[in-house]
């Protein structure tokens, strides 16, 4: 009986040092070379596999770095989920330094809340945005706003964004948001912008994305931009903001934060985020307009 | 009897205004007439702000091969061009007409004696497709496809047959049925015509044996015009669909996409097509009004109304007894592959089959449960495809899969939809694939 134990130990340990030999012999001989560099980047990097880097995730963005790095420089890479740390370590791993990259967030380009923006029709088909934008204009009067589904929500990997049942529109947590981009391609109305972060986070910005006649797009929502160019009027001077397709734009890297044409819109479609509270006179203002 | 081999479902048919002869709707104090009334290039506007028109005045002309002009089908005065609400939901480009009188072009033949083919022996094949080109006929099914289009076969292909589609399968919709009781003979003549356009002696009529008057008349009628048969059909949806009724009627196949009805030398028209072509190239009249049916349970008065296109959808369902108080959804078309609607104020166009009001009760889609596994939406698809699969990678976003799995030879019948026993949302994911799938092939097709 010992014998036979015996005997199937022996054996199984004789097959198991034969194929450990076989094996090291052929990694050796068959390995792969991978530049130990990549490996090394890709610790680093968070994993999310977001794409939002714009290669197919970590490791994709890993080798593209290397690769970059070996032209000598690690200009426009960038991990958005990671931001300016990672991209520090990444470039002490491969020997360069690295441009300060200004961090950038989501911003839903839609303020059609209830309140603002009345249902017109009942969408009942499948819960989706997709699939709502096939039946033309959705629920409301306006043809470019938030259709409310949350595609966006289930894109995001990092729990930053969620429907605000009171509003109907999705709130991105500023504190989570990365930048990756996932929600902006998942709408199908193009309403989620990468936008730069600003200066303590503030930022000014047109919450509409309607780019119908003013008279339509009035109708359709009480906080729609009618592109009637008083915004950019005030603006003259910094020359930040453009009308096209009956819609203003304000550029964030020309924006000087005067808020001037937060008051000069006439339908409140201008925000601020992260200013600290007004004084009096310009709240009255804003609740005129409100009213 | 014949029918298509796979797949097919057969919903209650609900024939309400069966018996309800064609009438003449009103003419609207406003006509709008899109741009997009038909698939393929928008039509270009050619008329501006205070223009006079009359009826049968061009108003846009094509936009590109597969496009078609557009005309208009009152008298009147040019308010604006500019966007309008259509049946698709969206804002798109349209003529305004301010409507005064009722004053038509010259030459437009307003009788109703019937010109044989044997009148005109003049009219050689490209005459008859120019002319239809001419007066913007499209598919009158619904599908709206450019008819000169269908009537000029790419090289390589030949026609060996006509089938008229007369099968009228969606539910509810009854303007074919009474467009063949009460013009057989210029069907029989739209028929010829089409035939000598495209050089076949041999043509088809599918009529569903639901309409068993319109079989007997047209069987009758077609008496002595040789090469002409009139083929009843079982009921059973989706039998208009192109490639169904090919299948059912000549009992070939059409490949999957790119190939179309052409490669197995069959030629589809639909009975509306056909009558609006014998107007076109015997009456000189281009396309401007067709017959709608409107119709719903709490509809006062089903009908059949023969209506100027451009007429928006709230007069016509005026004419029937107004809107009834419990009306849940509106819906452009047949209650099968129809489009809710967002607005009456909508026109009219030139593929509009149906308008379909539907009560509360029925308008709410029942809530989805998770998939069971039953695959009836597989027994169900007349593509032969797998609904379940295609709906879960459309929602899934896996685009390659979609492919691989044919989601582009879907018709969007909605068979799988409404067979579901869980009620799930199919088609509308599946059109979602559909949609970016043929963007993908598309995009590919331009990098090459």
């Amino acid at each position: 009986m010992v014998n036979v134990i015996l005997i199937a130990v022996c054996v199984l340990g004789l097959i198991g040092l034969a194929s450990a030999v076989i094996l090291y012999v052929v990694s050796h001989k068959f390995a792969v070379h991978e530049d130990p560099r990549i490996a090394k980047v890709g610790a680093v990097l968070p994993q999310a596999n977001c794409g939002g880097c714009g290669y197919p995730g970590c490791s994709g963005f890993a080798a593209a770095c290397v690769k970059a790095a070996d032209g000598g420089s690690l200009e426009g890479k960038l991990c958005p989920v990671g931001g300016q740390p990672v991209m520090e370590q990444v470039a002490d791993i491969l020997g360069l330094s690295v441009a300060a990259a200004a961090p950038k967030v989501a911003v839903v380009r839609c303020n059609g809340t209830c309140e603002n923006r009345p249902r017109l029709a009942q969408f009942d088909g499948a819960q989706s945005c997709r699939v709502q934008q096939m039946t033309g204009m959705g629920e409301t009067g306006c043809g470019y706003g938030c259709l409310g589904c949350g595609d966006c929500v289930a894109k995001c990997q990092f729990d930053a964004l969620h429907m605000n049942p009171e509003t109907g529109l999705p709130e991105v947590d500023e504190e989570k948001c990365t930048a990756c981009g996932a929600c902006a391609k998942a709408c199908p109305r193009g309403i989620i912008e990468i936008r730069l972060k600003g200066p303590k986070g503030r930022r000014v910005v047109v919450l509409c994305n309607n780019k119908d006649k003013g008279a339509i797009a009035n109708k359709a929502c009480k906080a729609s931009c009618i592109g009637c160019g008083k915004c950019v009027k005030t603006c003259e001077k910094f020359e930040a903001i453009t009308l096209e397709n009956n819609l203003a734009y304000i550029d964030a890297e020309k924006c000087k934060m005067c808020r001037k044409c937060e008051e000069a819109c006439p339908k409140g479609a201008i925000h601020g985020f992260n200013f600290p509270p007004k004084k009096e006179k310009s709240e009255e203002v804003k609740q005129e307009v409100g009213s | 009897m014949k029918t298509f081999k796979i797949g097919g479902v057969h919903p209650a048919e609900n024939k309400l205004s069966a018996a309800s002869p064609i009438r003449e709707a009103a003419l609207p104090k406003q006509a709008v007439f899109s741009m997009f009334q038909h698939i393929g290039a928008p039509a270009k506007p050619v008329v501006k702000k205070g223009d006079e028109v009359k009826v049968g005045t061009l108003l846009a002309e094509a936009g590109g091969f597969v496009s078609a002009p557009i005309h208009s089908s009152v008298s009147g005065k040019v308010s604006k061009v500019d966007v309008a609400l259509d049946a698709s939901g969206t804002r798109r480009m349209a003529v305004y007409v301010d409507v005064e009188g009722d004053e038509w072009e010259d030459g437009i033949d307003r009788s109703t004696t019937l010109v044989k083919l044997s009148d005109r022996p003049e009219l050689d094949g490209k005459t008859i497709v120019e002319k239809i080109k001419n007066a913007g006929i499209v598919g009158m099914g619904g599908a709206t496809f450019p008819c000169h289009v269908k009537l000029s076969p790419p090289p390589g292909c030949k026609a060996e047959c006509v089938i008229i589609n007369a099968v009228e399968c969606e539910p509810y919709l009854t303007a074919d049925h009474r467009l063949m009781l009460e013009h057989p003979e210029e069907i029989l003549v739209g028929l010829q015509l089409i035939m000598k356009a495209v050089g076949v002696n041999k043509g088809f009529i599918g009529i569903e044996n639901n309409k068993p008057d319109a079989i007997k008349l047209m069987t009758e009628k077609a008496k002595g015009n040789e090469g002409i048969e009139i083929v009843p059909l079982k009921v059973k949806y989706p039998q208009g669909g192109e490639k169904q009724l090919i299948d059912a009627v000549i009992g070939r196949q059409v490949p999957a996409p790119p190939a179309i009805p052409i490669n197995v030398g069959a030629v589809v028209q639909n009975v509306g097509t056909a009558f609006a072509i014998y107007q076109a190239v015997m009456k000189n009249k281009p396309l401007i009004d067709r017959i709608i049916t409107v119709t719903g349970k709490s509809v006062k008065q089903p009908s059949n109304l023969l209506a100027r296109l451009g007429t928006p959808f709230q007069q016509l369902i005026d004419e029937c007894g107004g809107l009834p108080e419990d009306t849940g959804k509106i819906i452009g078309g047949g209650p099968m592959m129809g489009k809710a609607l967002l607005s009456l104020d909508v026109p009219m166009t030139k593929g509009s089959s149906g308008l379909l009001l539907m009560n509360n009760k029925e308008a709410r889609r029942a809530e989805p449960q998770p998939c069971i596994r039953c695959a009836k939406c597989v027994s169900a698809c007349p593509m032969g495809l797998e609904p379940y699969l295609l709906s879960k990678m459309s929602a899934k976003a896996d685009w390659e899969g979609a492919e691989k799995n044919d989601v582009v030879s879907c018709i969007e019948c909605g068979s799988c939809q409404f067979t579901c026993p869980s009620n799930r949302p199919l088609l509308d994911m599946i059109r979602v694939g559909k949609t970016t799938v043929m963007g993908i092939i598309r995009s590919r097709a331009a990098a090459r």
